[in-house]
Formats: structure tokens, sequence, C-alpha cells
């Protein structure tokens, strides 16, 4: 492969959903899928994944601790469809079935670096209150029937969401060629960490 | 007295502290030694004493000296009492503070013992109270003193209730010092109060007698519940829930006023319940009665709701890092501030010092709260007076009557030239062109003369009444005079053209309309000739119904006319020229100068004297002494501050003021605002601001010297009334004596000023730098405007954001609009700042970053564009790659050979030209449906987005109650629904086809190979044969030829799909029963497994059934015991086609399918006795054919695609379409299986209602002309003919988007349909030979709900599938057709209401109204709908040559895929055999593949006797090749890989009319045997 002009570029992203914060839920569960536009394509890792489950500590903080990895390489022409992480939470009710508890969007962040990314979560409302009580009583609440149009315009109109909790993600972003082929993503992908400079802190 | 007790209470302050200090140092002194207590009983005495000398002393002073005397004793004291802390410690000798807290501890138990003493005093001074010394003060002033100086604690039992009270408090000051003192405090204090309670009991004993003197015993206080409630009710208020009327808010005889209807602005009022209000306001009228809290009209004052229309949301807040991350320390490298707002010139830029000059002339006033009555009607006429002269300097009226004189001599040149050069016709084109211009000069003319003429009239008008004014007063205020010159012309030759062009317009109007006249007439001509044409038509038309009545009696005759009767058209008439005079002369009077009128010349000038101030009523010289105190001077903000201001200037009597200033400015920011303020100065007091005037930034053009100088107007709201003869602001007045006509004025003036950017010493203007302008654009978006801003300015077409601010009615008032309406009127009233032109998309080169051109080039880009607009080349394209040099140029050959040949036909594919215009054609409609559907397409539903559970209703909760007590392992499990996947997230390998072959009946069994001819197979019965069914036909006597035991046939089931090909294993006999299933792979066109795309997969499932031959191959019988050497040869029995749309569509089809055998099958039998044996009835026998039990479905399910959900417009009657969608839900209610059809989509996209399509058809001449006597056979042929019209689904052609309904032209036009097209066009075809025939809506295996035709045949009902061409009786039980929803006949529409819908099993009468509902009824008779059909079908003939040549071509074609087919053998073909097989198809077709199977096999014999020979005719619709190649490929005859094997192939066409096309192959194999 010729290095001096590249085709594609890269992307690598590693980090991990690191925790969440539902208030009011206990023993949840994630899964995360990436979605990405017709020029994108995975060269490496894992697309999806179902992390443990989880319960919350103990202390004032109730987190629930994922730590859960995050490791795909992606290849691409256009950065147009940048890929976009979606995520959704499940967990039990009070009967014991499984329900969503949160779905969640974020692109990858741009520039390369360490980002800290803290999503909200929702999930799509019933569509009367006879609707919310059954779908309570039966554990059968509403649901996307695909996750990934979260990360869609496309026909979100028709929804109605409330807000759940927060998700907090760490991603490490390496990309590279990106300004080879003339898409400068942030001052730090020509500067380099040069220097004795002192380590910083979490750009966002 | 008030002064002398204010000093009173001051003085008792410092005389109290005085004995204080005094007993308070004895008692500390005594307090920490614990002294006894008599000494303090002495020396209290003591004190007392001592105060009693000082007090006479004091009174004694007070009395000599006067009370200033006491005054000025305070300062004595006071100093004592405001030292600072350390030296009152000193006075008190204790060093530390809490030293001085048990001080105050003690002085507290002292002051109490002191009070006992103090009572025990006063009480001895009671008594020698008469006799009191001169000198002294008399009782009730020593008691007054006393009461006041000293004390601090309860005394007289007067004051009981009072003291107690203040003791209260006192004793609570007391309980909360208590407490800190140190505990050797405290307990001195334990052993001291013992003592003073000793001491209190001795003097209480003394004070015995007089306890009595002071308490009085009452009972204990009690209020009645009534005074309770009275003193509650005087006390509390509940405010009332009532409204409150207006008039209570308002001060008395004042109307409520509404701002809003008065046209300023108020804001909007927060929102607030109506009861919250109510009360507030009678709890505020209750407590205030000043009505201040209330406005003008009525209501409580509100400020404007300072609440955000749109929320907006909190930022996250990440919680992990609070804590630490806000102690922790950050590095931060310091970074050098660079000034980020635009507005300073940055370092970057060359030092600016930019200067705009402001000069500002002067001031007038249009109004002023201090105009007289006068000045008003002055002002008014000053005004007029400047439009005339504006008016009259542009002379538009002279201007357009030259141009009239100049176009009417053109049109005189140009009638009669000298040298006619031009054609004639280019001539009569210019004087047209002329005349019209006349036309349009002269209505402009004509307005603006009369304009000239209303301007001068009113003019007029208002000088008179200044006059008539001025005479009433008897004062002059104003210099004004109106001098009206007359101007004398020639009177005659001014009538001469006055009447000359009342003539030129006369006749130039009559020449207009007698144009106009012949117009008309030709018009009326044309019309005419048309109605007498139509008369003609509709005479000839009823003469022909009559005739066509007689023939067909039976026939309605009563169809209306469709056509509405043309009205007979009336000639026009004619003008006449005397009305047009009278109308042009009545205008010219109008608007015109009379000829004997002179020209009036208003002159205005400032001759005339004012009254001197001596001659003037007071009411207006106070006026002008108000006038002449009042002074103005502006100030001038530059970007919002203050930078400069005017000196401050008197108003002069006429209401101007000069300043004649000029500012420069020396500016360093861009301005963005310069902004005037008008402050208005009444005597000393301080200034008013009156007005704001937004000046504009001038142009960079625009340098001192060349600026023009400008009148900015303003005006101020200001309300003000005086009582002198001014007519104040914003005061109604009137000019009339008794009020009427009321005129309100506010407060208005004029600035002239003229604002330019001053040029520097070299000649440069000093203009801020571009660049700096542009950086401001963002921030100075919202305030400036953001065009100008960019570079651009200037170039917005003020007048259309004036215009637009008018339509959208804007609140002009509303300070939030206050800059865009400033910018308006200031762009309006100078009109030199608004250009003349007007530039569409002014930024749209701003932004373009390459040209278009290049855009287009990029080869990238375009690839880009194509795929967004989801061009089928391009809709899956992955990875477009970085780099134009990447890209190939043949990834876009396709596409554009796709449109370069979009308009021409080329035949290479479809070999028929007429298939090929019809593809196109098709091709066409489907991508003009598509994007008439493409947004419907868009939307979503929230059953597309969400999945939720269904709201269970009681039936299901009771089904659901019910199944938890259902068994856990049922019996007869019941099928369960699979999840239905969406076809959106597959990839190629995901889907698969389920195919389970359950069985197979009746397979054709082999013959032996001694050929003795036999009774004939049939595959399709022949008519005759259903109403004379004779099973007897079939002896059992042949089956005595089979030899026993031998295996009569080893079927095996091969399915092929997308060139997959599975087969299951060989079973035995002719009813095999296999129970296997087969799994195919299904692969989606270019991958797309979208909807749309899985919805037009054109692919077809081929379920084919062999018959596995084996032969033995060994050469020498001796080898037979120690092997076995079989060759296995497969032969084609049959077929079964299932359309993989329809799979899609059912999910899973489930049935018992008839096996497509072909007419002849050498080689074959069906056997039959075995039905017969069993004891099958004679219906059950009479079934022919084989049938094949089949189960397919796709695995995963996948959810099919949704029609449009759309509602479609119509041309039907509002009320028709309302009785139809009544009609659909009430037949749902009963039966919501059961398909009910009441209105369709025709092609273009409109709803149709259903019997419209249904209509008596011709058949084709040809058909008819076969069997003139049979009707039967006719009827066969017909059906016959329609099922050769290829089939194609909508699905397929609309891409899913929905069921579309084609008429019977359009159909055998496009030669492709559905099952509803074929439908129709067999029942117009019946409907037209005469029989009784309905379209029958139902659902059929494997189609689904489908479109079959029930004809009334002879007592019978026949059912025919329009697709296949064949009948079958209603009580057949083989008959595809499941169910029945609803019948159609071309009046009405008929749902199943019986109980049962298969059709043996229903009554198909439909006059019986229990059994069938119908749509139109005794209710809603049917209205008479006329057909969307034609009137009659036209068939071309077939052309025979193009069939042949097509023929000779698809022949060619197939041999070469056989040949293709066989890569590693040997393809030989034996002419002699094709050519007899040639010979073989057209009797095939004559016949329709019956009776010819004996006749044929004795022929092949007696020619081919030495070959062994498997074949077999194959018939279909032609529609194009790639379909008889797959049927070839599915046959498998090329898989024989015999060596000497030959193979023969025929084709053969017959060309119907219409192009419709019955191909015949006929394919086989010959071996020859050796």
């Amino acid at each position: 492969m010729a290095t001096a002009s590249p085709s594609v570029f890269l992307l690598m992203v590693n980090g991990q959903v690191e925790s969440a914060q539902f208030p009011e839920y206990d023993d949840l569960y994630c899964k995360y899928c990436f979605v990405y536009g017709q020029d994108w394509d995975p060269t490496a890792g894992l697309e999806e994944g179902i992390s443990q489950i989880t319960s919350k500590s103990q202390d004032v903080r109730q987190a629930l601790v994922w730590n859960f990895p995050i490791d795909v390489t992606f290849k691409s022409t256009n950065p147009y469809g940048w890929p976009q992480i979606v995520l959704s939470v499940y967990g039990p009710d009070v009967f014991g079935n499984d329900v969503v508890r949160g779905y969640g969007a974020v692109h990858v962040p741009f520039s390369p670096g360490r980002h800290k990314r803290t999503i909200p979560m929702f999930v799509p409302e019933s569509t009367s209150k006879l609707q919310k009580f059954t779908s309570w009583f039966m554990g059968r609440r509403p649901e996307y029937t695909d996750p990934k149009v979260v990360a869609q315009g496309e026909g979100r109109e028709v929804t109605r969401v409330r807000s759940q909790g927060f998700v907090t993600l760490l991603f490490n972003v390496v990309t590279k060629d990106m300004r080879k082929l003339g898409y400068d993503t942030g001052p730090s992908d020509t500067q380099g960490w040069s220097g004795p400079n002192p380590p910083q802190r979490f750009p966002q | 007295m008030v002064s002398e007790k204010s000093h009173r209470g001051n003085r008792q302050e410092p005389v109290q502290e005085e004995p204080k200090t005094h007993l308070l140092s004895m008692t500390v002194r005594r307090g920490p030694r614990s002294l006894p207590p008599i000494p303090s009983t002495s020396r209290t005495g003591f004190a007392e004493f001592s105060m009693r000398g000082r007090m006479r002393e004091k009174l004694q002073a007070a009395r000599s000296k006067a009370e200033s005397a006491l005054l000025q004793e305070i300062p004595t004291p006071r100093p004592r009492r405001l030292r600072s802390p350390s030296k009152k410690e000193l006075e008190t000798e204790f060093g530390t503070e809490p030293g001085k807290e048990v001080e105050r501890t003690q002085q507290e138990v002292d002051s109490q013992s002191y009070s006992r003493v103090k009572f025990r005093d006063s009480a001895r001074k009671i008594k020698p109270k008469p006799q009191v010394p001169p000198g002294f003060p008399s009782a009730e002033e020593a008691y007054n003193f006393f009461t006041f100086n000293f004390d601090p604690e309860p005394e007289g039992s007067e004051e009981k209730p009072k003291a107690r009270h203040r003791a209260g408090t006192n004793q609570e000051e007391e309980e909360g010092e208590e407490e800190p003192p140190a505990q050797g405090g405290g307990k001195e204090m334990d052993e001291e109060e013992l003592l003073n309670g000793d001491d209190a009991e001795d003097f209480l004993l003394g004070l015995d007698h007089m306890a009595d003197d002071f308490v009085s015993v009452r009972p204990a206080d009690y209020e009645s519940i009534h005074d309770r409630l009275q003193m509650e009710r005087e006390m509390l208020f509940i405010p009332s829930r009532q409204t409150v009327p207006t008039y209570k808010k308002l001060p008395e005889n004042v109307q409520p006023r509404f701002l809003e209807d008065e046209g300023l602005y108020t804001g909007v009022r927060p929102e607030v319940a109506r009861t919250n209000q109510n009360i507030m306001e009678n709890r505020l009228l209750m407590q205030d009665p000043e009505r201040r809290w209330f406005g003008d009209d009525g209501r409580i004052l509100a400020l404007p709701n300072p609440i955000k229309p749109f929320p907006s949301r909190p930022p996250v807040l990440t919680q992990e890092q609070s804590s630490k991350a806000e102690l922790e320390t950050l590095y931060k490298k310091a970074v050098k501030y660079v000034h980020s707002s635009q507005h300073v010139i940055r370092s970057g830029d060359p030092p600016g010092n930019f200067q705009l000059d402001i000069d500002i002339s002067g001031l007038i006033f249009t109004h002023h709260p201090c105009f007289s009555r006068e000045h008003v009607l002055a002002a008014k006429l000053a005004q007029l007076y400047d439009q005339y002269l504006a008016r009259h300097q542009r002379n538009k009226a002279k201007f357009l009557t030259d141009k009239l004189q100049a176009l009417r001599n053109a049109v005189q040149t140009g009638l009669y030239p000298e040298k006619p050069h031009q054609s004639l016709d280019t001539i009569q084109k210019t004087i047209n062109e002329y005349k019209s211009e006349i036309r349009q000069t002269r209505k402009f003319r004509d307005a603006e003369q009369e304009k000239d003429r209303t301007l001068l009239k009113t003019i007029i008008k208002v000088w008179k009444e200044m006059k008539s004014l001025r005479e009433f007063q008897r004062f002059t205020n104003t210099p004004l005079k109106l001098v009206l010159r007359k101007e004398k012309a020639d009177q005659k030759a001014d009538e001469e053209a006055y009447e000359a062009e009342i003539q030129a317009e006369i006749s130039e109007l009559l020449e207009e309309h007698t144009e106009e006249y012949a117009q008309k007439m030709e018009e009326y001509r044309t019309s005419l000739h048309q109605w007498k044409a139509w008369r003609k038509a509709q005479r000839a038309k009823k003469k022909k119904r009559k005739q066509a009545a007689e023939e067909h009696p039976d026939d309605e005759i009563a169809e209306p006319y469709p056509e509405e009767d043309l009205v007979k058209p009336s000639p026009p008439e004619p003008t006449d020229r005397a009305v047009i005079e009278q109308e042009v002369r009545k205008r010219a009077a109008q608007s015109r100068r009379r000829p004997w009128e002179p020209t009036l010349v208003p002159e205005l000038s400032l001759a005339g004297s004012v009254t001197p101030n001596d001659q003037c009523p007071r009411a207006e010289v106070s006026r002008r002494e108000d006038v002449k105190k009042r002074s103005v001077y502006l100030k001038v903000l530059f970007n919002n501050k203050e930078v400069s201001r005017t000196v401050s200037r008197p108003l002069g009597a006429d209401f101007r003021v000069h300043f004649g200033q000029i500012f420069n400015l020396q500016i360093v920011n861009w301005p963005e605002s310069l902004t005037l303020q008008v402050y208005e100065t009444i005597g000393h007091s301080s200034p008013t601001l009156l007005a704001e005037v937004f000046l504009p930034i001038p142009e960079t053009t625009v340098v001192t010297g060349r600026a023009p100088t400008e009148e900015v107007e303003f005006s101020s709201n200001q309300h003000v009334t005086l009582d002198h003869e001014g007519v104040g602001s914003g005061v109604p007045f009137s000019f009339e004596a008794d009020g009427s006509n009321q005129l309100t004025l506010m407060t208005s003036g004029k600035v002239s000023h003229s604002v330019a950017w001053a040029i520097g010493e070299n000649g440069i203007p000093l203009i801020p730098p571009l660049s700096q302008q542009n950086i401001g654009f963002w921030s100075a978006l919202k305030k400036a405007d953001a065009i100008s801003s960019i570079g651009t300015s200037g170039l917005t077409d003020m007048k259309k954001l004036a215009k637009w601010a008018a339509e959208s009615k804007l609140d002009p008032n509303d300070p939030n609009n206050a800059p865009l309406m400033q910018l308006i009127s200031v762009a309006t009233s100078g009109e030199s700042y608004v250009p003349d032109f007007f530039r569409l998309e002014q930024l749209q080169q701003e932004f373009n970053f390459v040209s278009d051109q290049e855009l287009n080039r990029s080869k990238r880009f375009r690839l880009l564009h194509l795929r967004s607009q989801e061009v089928p080349e391009f809709r899956n394209y992955k990875q477009v790659p970085v780099y134009d040099r990447e890209i190939m140029e043949k990834v876009f050959q396709d596409y554009e050979k796709r449109l370069r040949d979009r308009n021409v036909i080329e035949t290479k594919e479809h070999i028929d030209t007429h298939r090929a215009i019809v593809a196109k054609y098709l091709q066409q409609v489907r991508e003009s449906v598509i994007n008439r559907f493409l947004i419907a397409k868009q939307y979503f539903l929230l059953a597309d987005m969400i999945v939720e559970e269904e709201v269970p209703n009681i039936s299901i909760l009771g089904l659901s109650l019910f199944k938890l007590a259902e068994q856990k392992r049922p019996l007869r499990p019941r099928r369960k629904g699979r999840k239905k996947v969406t076809a959106q997230n597959l990839s190629d390998g995901d889907i698969k086809l389920l195919v389970n072959i359950v069985r197979a009946y009746d397979i054709p069994v082999r013959k032996p190979a001694v050929s003795k001819f036999q009774q004939p197979s049939r595959s399709s019965r022949m008519f005759s044969e259903k109403h004379a069914a004779s099973p007897s036909t079939y002896s059992p006597t042949h089956n005595t030829d089979y030899p026993l035991g031998q295996v009569l046939v080893r079927p095996f089931v091969e399915v092929s799909f997308q060139r997959t090909v599975c087969h299951t294993t060989t079973a035995e006999g002719p009813n095999p029963s296999w129970n296997e299933e087969l799994e195919l792979p299904f692969r989606a066109p270019n991958g797309d497994y979208s909807t749309a795309s899985l919805q037009s997969v054109k692919d077809v499932v081929f379920i084919n059934i062999f018959d596995e031959v084996l032969h033995d191959v060994l050469e020498d019988d001796r080898e037979r015991g120690s092997g076995i050497h079989t060759r296995i040869e497969r032969h084609w029995l049959g077929c079964v086609k299932i359309p993989f749309s329809t799979i899609y569509f059912q999910a899973r089809i489930d049935g018992t399918f008839k096996i497509d055998i072909p007419p002849v099958l050498l080689g074959y039998s069906k056997e039959r006795n075995m039905i017969l044996e069993r004891g099958f009835d004679s219906v059950g026998s009479l079934s022919e054919g084989s049938y094949i039990t089949l189960f397919i479905t796709i695995e995963p399910q996948l959810v099919p695609g949704e029609s449009i959900r759309e509602k479609f417009e119509s041309q039907e009657d509002e009320k028709l379409l309302q009785a139809t969608e009544k009609f659909q839900a009430e037949c749902a209610l009963k039966f919501p299986n059961r398909q009910c059809l009441t209105t369709v989509i025709d092609i273009s996209g409109t709803t149709v209602f259903i019997t419209r399509y249904l209509k008596p058809l011709n058949p084709p001449q040809e058909l008819l002309n076969v069997y003139p006597n049979n009707l039967q056979a006719t009827a066969e042929l017909v059906a016959r003919y329609v099922s050769l019209i290829p089939f194609l689904p909508d699905t397929v052609s609309f891409g899913g988007i929905c069921d579309l309904w084609s008429t019977s032209d359009q159909f055998l036009d496009l030669l492709a349909g559905d099952e509803e097209e074929h439908a129709v066009l067999l029942c117009n075809y019946f409907l037209s030979l005469g029989k009784k025939a309905w379209l029958l809506m139902g659902n059929a295996i494997p189609e689904g709900p489908t479109a079959y035709v029930l004809t009334w045949e002879h007592g019978r009902y026949l059912i025919w599938n329009p697709c296949s061409g064949h009948s079958y009786g209603q009580f057949d039980i083989f008959c595809p057709l499941k169910n029945v929803g609803c019948l159609i006949g071309p009046d009405n529409i008929w749902f199943n209401i019986q109980r049962y819908d298969s059709p043996p099993r229903i009554n198909f009468d439909v006059t019986r109204p229990k059994l069938w509902k119908s749509f139109f009824s005794r209710s809603l008779p049917y209205p008479g709908l006329s057909s969307v059909q034609p009137e009659e079908l036209i068939y071309q003939r077939s052309d025979k040559a193009a069939a042949a040549e097509l023929q000779d071509r698809i022949e060619k074609i197939l041999k070469e895929k056989i040949m293709d087919w066989r890569p590693r053998h040997l393809t030989r073909w034996n002419r002699y055999c094709t050519s007899t097989l040639r010979h073989f198809l057209p009797l095939l077709e004559k016949s329709q593949g019956e009776d010819v199977e004996d006749d044929h096999r004795a022929e092949l014999l007696k020619q081919l006797g030495d070959y062994r020979f498997s074949g077999f005719p194959l018939h279909m619709p032609y529609s194009e090749v790639k379909p008889l190649i797959d049927a070839v490929y599915g046959t498998g005859v090329h898989n024989i890989d015999v060596p000497n094997v030959e193979f023969a192939l025929a084709v053969y066409i017959h060309p119907y009319p219409k192009n419709v096309l019955s191909v015949w192959i006929y394919v086989a194999s010959l071996i020859r045997n050796r």
C-alpha cells in the first residue's frame, strides 16, 4: 500500500461504556452497536456487544458501572455517515420482565484523543394511558423496531419519548490518513503531543 | 405639646441612665463581697434621698428656664452615653466582658429590689400629696416624672395591663440575658435572691392595704362566638372569586381604554387563571381603593410574559468529576488575549482612525404639542404644497401626454408609410404594439391628471379652512399665505386641443371596440359551427341507439347521455359610437381641466404677518410664552453610546430649530447603529426624551462633500395636554365648533442631517476596511443588517421587506421589531438608498467554493449525487473512492446508456418491437407513479417505528385467561406465528426459502414400451364433459396391459429457484409421498434487501416432477451376476410455477396444486382405475390432471411492504364515496377475512368505483369466427385468449406501491397485468357474448386474494380462472378458488354474508338479500355510473411475418442456450426430428393441446421408429425470452449425458390479435435404439 497517497482513511475507536446513571433502576445491562454510512466499512473489532449485568454501587453515587470495552476500526472514503454508537439499556422491571430502560446515540468523536461523552437516554412513550398501564402490567413496554433508528432522523416525528438517565462513554480515537485526504479534524491532528506538555485533561 | 413629648422621649433615656449607673456602682461593689442585705436598704434610702434632691433641683430648673434650656441640657448626658464601651467599662470598674455580663444581671436583680423600694416610696408619697410645698412639683407632675423616668417596671394599677405587658417583654429580655453568666455569679445571685426574698416579704406586708387600691377583681374575659365572628368579620377578609366589574377598577366616569385597539403595542400578558386574577383584583380593591394597580383597560397592570416559548435543556453535568475535579489545580498555558470582538480593530488591520462626519443641520416639527390649530393646518398645507411641488417638477401628466402624442404620430406614419421597406406583417405587428401602448399610456395619463387635480383641490380646501380659522379666532399665528395664480391660455386653441383630444380618444376606443367585436364574432361563428355539428351528431346517435335497442331488446336503453347539451351561442352586439363618446366626455370632465377654465398655479409664501402678542387673546399669549420657554437639543449615540450632543436651542415660533453642527466621530469600531435622541427642555426642568431617530450607516462610497442632506422623520408617543391654545399631543381635538371630526396628532418632526465618511489628508476616505466588516458577520447579524455586514450591502429589496412586514402584520410598536421597522422606514423614505435592481440569491456567489461545471466534472461528486438520488444502478454503491482517478469510467456507462436509450426502442432484448415499446411505456408509467408517491412512502406510522403491545380487549383477555387452563402440550398443537423480520438489516444468505413437498396424486404412469394406443389423457377437460360427465368413457380394461408388479413410475421432485436446484428422494407409484423439506437460499437483486426491492423480485420457484428411469446398460449378460450397470434417466412429467412475489406476500403457501403437465407426454398415461376402485364418486374422479401438495414459506418471515396509506383523490361523487366507506366498514365488521372491494385505484392514481370497469366489450372477431354456432367453444377460446396475455403482478411493475387497475384497453396495450385485469377483460368478453357474468373477488391458492370470473351456464355456475383459462364447476373440489368475498356486476356489488365462503357450500343467487348484501339497494339506487372502459376494443391484425421471425430467433436462442448448458458434452441436433416436431406444433395450437396424443405418437413412431424418444411440448404466453429459457431449463432435457444423445427443438408462435402470442416449444431428446 502506497503510503504517499492513501485511498482510505482509518478510524480506530476503543474505549468503554463506563457507567450509567439510572436513578430508579438497578441490575441493568447494555447493548451497543454502530451505525455508519455506506462509505464506511468495519475492518477490525466488534461492531456490536452486550454487556454484563451490573448492580448499583452501594455508595452515594449509585452508579451502575459496566466498564464494558469497545474496540472497532473502520475504514472509509468519506466522512459522510460518520459512525455513531447506539446504546440501548435493558433491565428487569418490578415483575422481573426484561424491559428496555433507555436508548441513546452519539457520534464517535471526530478528533483524535481521549473523549468522555455522557449521553442522555430515553425510551419511547406508550400511546395512551391505558397502553401505559397494560404495558407496565404485562412487562411489554414499547420498544423501537430497531434500536438503530435513534441514530437516524427518519420517522422519528411519530414517536414521543421520555428521558430516563445517562450513560457515560469513554472513547480513545485514533485516525490515520485523514489529513492526507484533506480532512482536518482538529489542531491535535497535526501538532500531536510534542514536548513535555502536562497531561491534558479530557477535552470534554 | 407634640414636640415636647418627643423631647421628653429623647430625654428619657439619658436621664434614666444616670441613676442606674449610680446604683450599679454601688450594687456591684457590694455583689462580689456578698455584703449583708441591711446596708443595702439603708443605701437605698440614701440613694432615694439623693435622687430626690436632684430631682427637685432639676424640676426647679425646668420651671425657671424655658423649654429650650431643657433642650440644652440634653447634650450633657448624651456624650456620656455615647462613649465607647471601654470607657464605660472603666467606669463600672470591670476590665473584662464576662464581668460586665455578671454586672448586668446583678443590676437587674437590683433594679427589682429597687422597684420595690420605689413602691414603698410612692405609697409614702401619696399620703403627703395634698400638702405640696410651693416650689415643689405638683403631684401629677411628679408622678409623670416618675413614670416616665423610672419606669422599666410595672407601677400603677391604672396602667396595669400595659405595664404587665411591658414587664413581660422585659422579663423575656432578662431571661435571654440570664443564661450566659458565669457560674460563680450564678451562685451569688441565688444567695442574693434569698436575701431579697426576705426583704420583699417585709415590703409586701407593709404594702398589704395598698394592694386593694391597685388590683381589681373581674370575671374572666369571655367573648361570645357572635362577637368573635363579628370581630373576625371586621378583621378578616375573604376575597371573592367573582369578576370585578370594570367600573369599580377605574376612576369615576372613565371608560376603559384598550391600548391594543388603538394600535399601541402591549406585550403578551402571562397566563394567569381567571379566578386567581379575580381574587387578586378583589384583594387590591379592598386594600387599596386608589386603583393604581389597574391599567387604563381595567385590568391589573402586568409586565409582558418573561417565559420563553421554547424549552432549553440544561447542560449535561458529569457528576463524577464534580467534587474532585473542582479542587484539582490545572495548568493552563498563558494565552495571549486576542480580542474576539470584531468591533475593535485587530492588530493585523492597519491602525485605523476612521472618521464619520455627522452633519445635523436642523429640526422641524411637523407636529408639536404647542401647535395651535392654525399651525396644524399650516403644517398640512406645507406638506401638500411640497407634494405639489414635487409632482410639478416631475410633471408626469405632461410627459405622458407627450408620449401619447408621439405614439399616435408613430401609428399614423406606420399606417401610411412612405417607404414600405418592411413587410406588411411586421408593420401590422408594430402598430398593434403601439396601439396597446397607447391604451396603457392613456390610462396612466388619465390617472395622473386626476391626481393632479385632486391635489390642487385639497390644497385649496385646506387654505380655505385656514382662512376661515384665522377669521374666526381673529389673529394669525403663521406667516403662510397661499396665492393662486391664474394663467389664462388662448381659449380657442385650448378648446380645439381639448376637442381634438377627445376625438382622438373616441376614435381609438371605437377601433378597439370594433376589433373586439370582430374577435367575438369570430368566436361566435366557430362555436355556432360546433354546435351545429354536435346537433347533427346527436341526431345520428339517437337514430343509432334506436337501432341498437331493436337489436338487443334486453339491453338497457335508459343510459343517459354522457355529454351535456351545448347551448346555442348568441351573436355579440356591436358597439355604439354615441355611447363611447358620452363615456369619454364624462371621464374628461372629471379628470381634466375644462378648456374655459384658467390654469391655477398655487404659490405658497411666508409673506403674511403674524398678529403681535398684545392683540391676541390670553390663551394664545400663554401658548406663545410656553413655546418660548422650550428648547431642544439632540444627542448623538454611536453603537448605543452617547458620543456628543448639540447645543440646546430655543424652539422658534415656527417650530424650527437650526443646529448646523457637524460632528466628526473618530471611530475604531465598525458602526452598528447611529442614533439621534431628541430632547426637549421646558424652562428649567429636566430634559425629556421626545424621540429616537435612527440614522442609516452610510455606504462606503458616501464621503464628505458628496453626501446629500436627508430628512429623517421621527415621532413620539407621548401624551401632552396643555391648558392653553396648544392642541397638545396624542389628545383628540377638533376644528369644528361642535367637536365632531376629531383629530389626534402625535408629536412628530423631521431631522435634516447628512452622514458621510470623512476624507483623510491624502484623499483616502477614512473607512474601516472590508475585512473588518466581514468578521462582524455573525455578531452583527442580529443587530444590524446581516446582508450589509457581509459586504454586499444595499442589495436587499427594502420595498419587499416593507411589504413583507405589512403582510405579516408585524406589530410596529413592538420593541422587538423596532430595528426592523426603523430600517424599513428609513430605507423606504429615503429613496436614494433603494437600488433599482434586485439580485436573486445575492449570497450564492459568496458561498460557492467551486463552479458548477467543475462540480459536475468531478466523478466522485457525481457518484455521490447519483447515489443520494437513489438511482437504481448506484443505490447500494459502497465505498465511493476518494479520488476521481480511482473511479472507473465504466461505472457510469450502464447508467448513461440507459439514459440514452430511454427514448430509443431497442429490440435486441425484447425481439418483438411491440413488446419493447410496451416495456418502455411500462417503465415510464412506473417511474411517474413512483415519483408521485415518493413522498407518501416517506410517511411513517408509529407502528413502523415502535413495537407496542396492543391494548387487550375483553375477548383477548378472556382468551388469555382461558389459555391458562390449557394443556401444556396439547395433542393437536396449533401452529404458532413466527416473528416477523423487517427487511432492512438482512444480507445475503439470511433468507431461505423452505419448500415442503408432502405428496402427489395421479402422477402419469409409464406405458409399456409396447405401444398400444390407449384412451388419451387430458390435462384439461373439454367443456362438453362438464355437463355430460361420463366416467364410463374410461374403461378399466386397458389397465390389464400393465404387467403386474412392475413399478408404474418412480417420481421425484426437483425445486429450482434462482438457479439453485434441490431435489427429493425418489418415491414409487403414481401417488407418492415424500414429506421432505428442501431449503433454497434467496438472494435479493443487487444485495438490496429493502422492501421495495424484494417486492419487485420477478423470480419464480419451479417445482418439477420427474420420473427416474433406470436403464440397464449392461452389455454382457454374463456380468449380471457380479455387477450392476444402470443408467439413470430422468423424464420430466410436469411442473408447478409459483412466483416469489406470491410467497413474499402470502408469507406461506399451503395447499394442493395442479401440476402443469404438457399436453403430450410420450410414453406416459394417466392411471384412473385406482380412483374408481377406491370408490370415489363421479365428481371426484372427474378431476383430471395430477396434483401435488406443497407447503412453501420464507425463513425468516419477512414483513411484506404495505401499500400506500394515502387517500387518493377521486372524481366520484362524495356521497358515493361515503357510501363505499360505510359499506366496507360494515362488511369488515361482519366478516373481516372476506375481501370486499368497492373502489380501486386506476393507473393515473385516482380512486374509481369498481363497477365502472365492467362493461360488455367485444372479443376479437377472429375468435368469434372459429365456432360461429358454438357459444361454449367460443367462450373457451376467449378464456384461452385472455390467459395468453402475460401475467405480471402489480407489485412487480409498480414497486409495491399499490394495486393499480388498468382498463381493458390499457391492459391490452400493456400486454401485462395481474389477476384483476385478466378477470375484468374476461368478464367483459363474457358479458358481450351475452352470458351472465360477474367478477368474483376471493381467495385462491396459490395467488391469495385474487379475482375470478363467475358465469351462469344452463342452470349451473362456472368459475373461471382468468390467468389459466380453465373453468371449474361450482362443486369441483380441485377448484383453486377457496373462498368468495364478493361478486361485482356492471351495476352492483354483492358481499357474501353467508355462513360459509367456500364455493361448493354457498349459493350464488345474488337476488337473495339474506345471502348477499348488495351495495345499491332501494335506499341507495344505482345512479347510472358511466364506464371507464372504452366504447369498443380495436384489434390490430396480428403480424404473421413478425411472428415467424420471432419464432426463428427464439429457436436459435434456445438452441444456443441448451448448448451452453451442456459445456462438457457434444450437443447434436436431429434435424429430421426437429422438422417433424415443427410440423406438429401448429396442430397442437389448433386443438389447444387436446386429443392429439395418439395421432402424434403414431406419426412419431412411424418416422422415428428406431429412436427412444422423450420429449414434450411446452406452452406459454409470450412476454419475454427469459421465462421461455427458464422453462426449458426447468425441464432438464439437457441433463441427459448419454453419449449418443441427440436433441430436437422446435418453436411455434401463433399470433392472436393485438399481438397476443402463444408460444409452443417442443423439446425432445432422442437415443437411438440399438
